[in-house]
């Protein structure tokens, strides 16, 4: 198979820092529209894997190719650029601004100095701004002091954000920590529906959550990947069982 | 096209009802009470220190908005100031009045230390408008060199302030020590026309007021533009998540070179004003202590506030010439005491303090009913970051 | 080169090292003391050289005590434990009235020292006048010893190049090798976790900050063997010092001793050759210009973020 029928072709790609491989050769590739889970034990390079695509940390050897364009050698703000979305692990959002202005700061039109000099807030960019803040459930809220929405509130508005820039690939770490079980049930929902038209990977713990949203699941372990496949098929993987509960 | 124009004034500069407000008082101020009010002796002291206003609103846009904080804003103040003393200093230097020395026609100071010609980077400043345009140029291509070295490595924070601090040390001391060619530590002194206009008559010194406070207005409009736009907002949210910003396609270190420009060009205009109103300009202005100084006005002021940044200066430098002039001894613990009690108890000055109680008088409440408390006045956040020289 | 013989050379390079060597002393214990809170804390102590002035000001004055009772030989011992002892309590104080409440505002805090280090400078000038005052040094320490003769090495430099030593291999067994240490070093790693297995955070910081605080009062003891005491003393180091620590990356023992070696040799050496303030121009340009090239310092490692 070649790699253009793949949205993210990862291969080979290792990091190492001073000599402690946190990803160690690692190989896999994510379809359209595919939502993909990773999971593993706490220090498996899950978060580092995420941190590797969006140009966070450098690699040390191997390729990334999104849509065929290879990200290793882009800077953060070009990879975003070419469509990749990263959420954080805690919520990454502008505490002092509005709900409407974390949004509004995140529309991909004047991201240059001058075009943000010149930016207009039209018609437009207003609709959008609405039509976001409806998907992800923060309708009501938007004249609100990002600050004061709760755990999970943020976490959505930090999806939001990023589905202003409306990207074909989105990275989700731990999405739903923090949340009720209401949150997570609609957090879930809100996943399915925006996976339609495009890819998303999403790092999680929560095993129930990972049943509801995951097309496939990739198990890490130091660096490494596991298993890949199912939910089912890995769950009932030896080497998943011994990682998880053989320590 | 004119209602369009009403509307951006409405909304970008003027910053409705409550911003209207705050600057017709300012204005009011400025060009009215002010010179009503005060001999020129004390106008000609009050623009002096309006010209240290122009660093205080850069530094509003740099280190209340932008969280970057500059402890070289003297650079600037100084590169704009010697600018405009380059080309005084040459005009008042013409072979005539200059006849007695070794050298007729070359500054006094470079005679005093046996140079003999004019040294090349004085040549620019025989011409008026290509001194303006170095005034304005120098300074915005020199913290272009400075933010770039610095933003494109993500260096920002403390290391920031640190390395800022040292260049302006290292230019205070370049200055000092080349007496033949800066005129060392007297500065450069006796100027005393512009193209043959004498600067130093009581009317030439309100004119001259008169400038500095219509281009300390014209910085204010251009700082309330860039803040009310996109722009500012990406300063604010990079304040505060500069990674999130990274990571929403933004090239954070261009908006921050970008804005130390700005920063940069608004000082130095306030230098050249300050030798054109003052007719010295000298080493004490470029340093450490001047830089540090004009933080404080900023912070008593209130560090994200435009007009504020104003006021903040003019009261901190009465109450400077009013203490040395009276109780010599008290003015640095009141100097220190207050920059210490601002940073702790009052992080946003004066502007936070106006914006807590003007809304328990009647009349203003009015003013500002119906209307948000602007952004401007939000303190700094805490941020993690800023201790870090890389994100 | 400029008319000197080699041999002129290498006994300019040696005698301007050995005077360097005053200067990269007093930088050295300054750049500890701020290593430490900084590097520590990640506090911006704008007003470190106020410290290092207290402790200047304390030996002249035991000096002078000195001389009146008769203990000139000796007086200098006691006078480095009490520069250190009135520094750490001047520091103790400090953190508990101000810094605490603003450890997560760094750039706050310099400006809130620098605040303090003007009320500072005028109690010393309302205390001991504004004129520099001078220790008196023991005879032992003005003579100065001649390995050839055209050498000539100062004696005093030569003390205080050993007391910071002994200063640093001091830090570096608190540091690194006792109970405290490994409290600050916890500390700094993860505050909320060290609270949580029973470290007194709050107490660590204080007594962290009154450390580098006490160190710098070392330095100003070194100080009065060099030059005289004033007013604004302690604003001559500052910069050079926070440029060690920079330079030095913030978190290496072995950084800034080398990085407050180079800087001071630089300096001292270049100083000969140019004038005064070009020496001084020249070696800080090339610190901001390698900086710019290498800002994490020249002694970080690569960590996993």
């Amino acid at each position: 198979m070649s790699n253009t029928d793949f949205v993210l072709a990862v291969e080979d790609l290792t990091v190492s820092f001073d000599g402690f491989k946190a990803v160690d050769n690692l190989t896999f590739y994510i379809d359209k529209n595919e939502l993909r889970v990773v999971i593993g034990p706490n220090g498996a390079g899950k978060t580092t894997v995420l941190d590797l695509i969006c140009g966070k940390t450098k690699s040390t050897s191997g390729s990334i190719k999104f849509m065929n364009k290879e990200l290793t050698k882009l800077s953060e703000h070009e990879i975003v650029r070419a469509g990749v979305g990263r959420k954080f692990q805690t919520p990454s959002i502008y505490e002092n601004l509005s709900v409407y202005q974390n949004l509004e700061v995140s529309y991909p039109k004047g991201r240059g100095v001058w075009g943000s000099l010149l930016f207009k807030r039209t018609e437009v960019v207003r609709s959008q701004v609405m039509k976001i803040a409806a998907e992800i459930m923060l309708s009501d809220f938007l004249e609100m002091e990002a600050a004061l929405l709760s755990h999970g509130q943020k976490q959505w508005l930090e999806i939001g954000m990023l589905l202003m820039q409306d990207p074909e690939l989105l990275m989700l770490d731990e999405p739903v920590a923090g949340m009720s079980a209401k949150e997570r049930d609609q957090t879930a929902d809100l996943l399915n529906r925006i996976c339609q038209n495009r890819a998303v990977i999403v790092i999680e713990h929560d095993m129930e959550f990972v049943k509801k949203i995951a097309h496939k699941v990739t198990v890490l372990h130091q660096g490494k990947i596991l298993a890949e496949g199912p939910m089912d098929k890995v769950q009932a993987d030896e080497k998943v069982i011994e990682v998880y509960l053989g320590h | 096209m004119n209602t369009m124009l009403k509307k951006i004034v409405s909304s970008n500069l003027i910053g409705g009802k409550q911003g209207a407000f705050g600057l017709a008082m300012l204005a009011a101020l400025i060009f009215i009470i002010l010179p009503v009010g005060v001999d020129i002796f004390r106008l000609n002291l009050v623009g002096k220190y309006l010209t240290y206003a122009f660093v205080a609103v850069s530094l509003v846009l740099l280190w209340g908005n932008g969280g970057i904080l500059s402890l070289g804003q003297g650079i600037f103040f100084g590169l704009g100031g010697y600018g405009m003393a380059m080309f005084m200093k040459l005009e008042a230097s013409d072979p005539i009045s200059t006849k007695i020395q070794t050298t007729p026609g070359i500054p006094d100071f470079m005679d005093w230390n046996q140079l003999t010609a004019i040294p090349w980077f004085w040549e620019p400043f025989n011409s008026l408008t290509l001194t303006i345009i170095a005034i304005l140029v120098i300074p915005a291509a020199f913290a272009y060199l400075i933010g770039f070295a610095m933003f494109k490595r993500r260096v920002g924070g403390v290391y920031f302030a640190i390395i800022t601090q040292a260049i302006a040390l290292i230019l205070s001391i370049l200055i000092v020590g080349q007496q033949g060619l800066t005129g060392g530590v007297n500065g450069i002194t006796d100027l005393k026309t512009v193209l043959g206009w004498d600067t130093r008559t009581d009317t030439a010194k309100y004119i001259l007021y008169y400038l500095n406070g219509i281009l300390l207005f014209g910085s204010i409009f251009l700082s309330r533009y860039i803040l009310s736009s996109k722009f500012g907002m990406l300063l604010l949210a990079m304040r505060d998540k500069e990674e999130r910003v990274r990571f929403s396609g933004y090239d954070v270190s261009d908006f921050k070179i970008f804005i130390f420009c700005v920063a940069a060009m608004i000082s130095a205009v306030g230098g050249a004003m300050f030798t054109l109103q003052v007719g010295f300009m000298s080493p004490s202005f470029v340093g450490i202590v001047p830089s540090i100084e004009m933080v404080i006005f900023a912070a008593v002021g209130g560090r994200a506030s435009l007009i504020g940044a104003v006021y903040g200066t003019l009261l901190v430098n009465y109450g400077k010439t009013f203490f040395s002039e009276t109780y010599p001894e008290l003015w640095l613990f009141l100097m220190g005491g207050l920059f210490m009690a601002v940073v702790m108890f009052f992080p946003n000055g004066i502007a936070g303090l106006w914006d807590k109680y003007a809304r328990k008088i009647k009349f203003l409440n009015k003013i500002y009913e119906d209307e948000k408390p602007v952004a401007e006045t939000s303190a700094t956040p805490v941020n993690a970051e800023e201790i870090g020289a890389k994100a | 080169m400029f008319g000197y013989s080699i041999a002129d050379i290498s006994n300019i390079v040696v005698m301007q090292g050995f005077s360097g060597l005053s200067m990269f002393t007093v930088l050295l214990l300054m750049a500890l003391g701020l290593a430490i809170i900084f590097g520590q804390m990640g506090v911006i102590n704008m007003a470190h050289g106020e410290f290092m002035a207290i402790g200047a000001y304390t030996t002249v004055m035991i000096s002078k005590v000195a001389v009146t009772y008769g203990f000139v030989s000796y007086y200098f011992v006691f006078a480095i434990l009490i520069a250190f002892i009135l520094a750490f309590a001047a520091g103790y104080f400090v953190e508990f009235i101000m810094i605490r409440h603003l450890y997560k505002r760094p750039l706050d805090t310099l400006l809130a020292t620098w605040g303090l280090s003007l009320v500072m400078q005028q109690i010393f000038r309302s205390t001991f006048g504004a004129k520099e005052v001078s220790a008196e040094l023991p005879e032992w320490m003005l003579g100065s010893f001649n390995p050839t003769p055209d050498i000539d090495i100062p004696i005093n430099g030569v003390f205080v190049m050993v007391l910071a030593m002994v200063v640093t291999a001091g830090v570096y067994l608190f540091m690194f090798r006792s109970r405290w240490g490994l409290r600050v070093r916890a500390t700094v790693q993860n505050r909320v976790m060290a609270g949580a297995v029973g470290i007194n955070t709050q107490k660590v910081d204080r007594v962290t900050f009154a450390l580098g605080c006490g160190i710098a009062g070392i330095a100003g003891a070194a100080f009065t063997t060099i030059a005289s005491t004033g007013p604004t003393t302690g604003t001559l180091y500052i910069v050079d010092s926070f440029m060690v620590v920079v330079f030095g990356g913030a978190a290496s023992l072995m950084g800034t001793i080398a990085s407050a070696f180079g800087i001071a040799q630089a300096q001292s050496i270049l100083q000969f050759f140019m004038s005064s303030s070009m020496g001084k121009v020249s070696t800080l340009l090339v610190i901001v210009g390698i900086l710019m090239l290498k800002p994490e310092g020249l002694f970080a490692s690569k960590l996993r973020k």
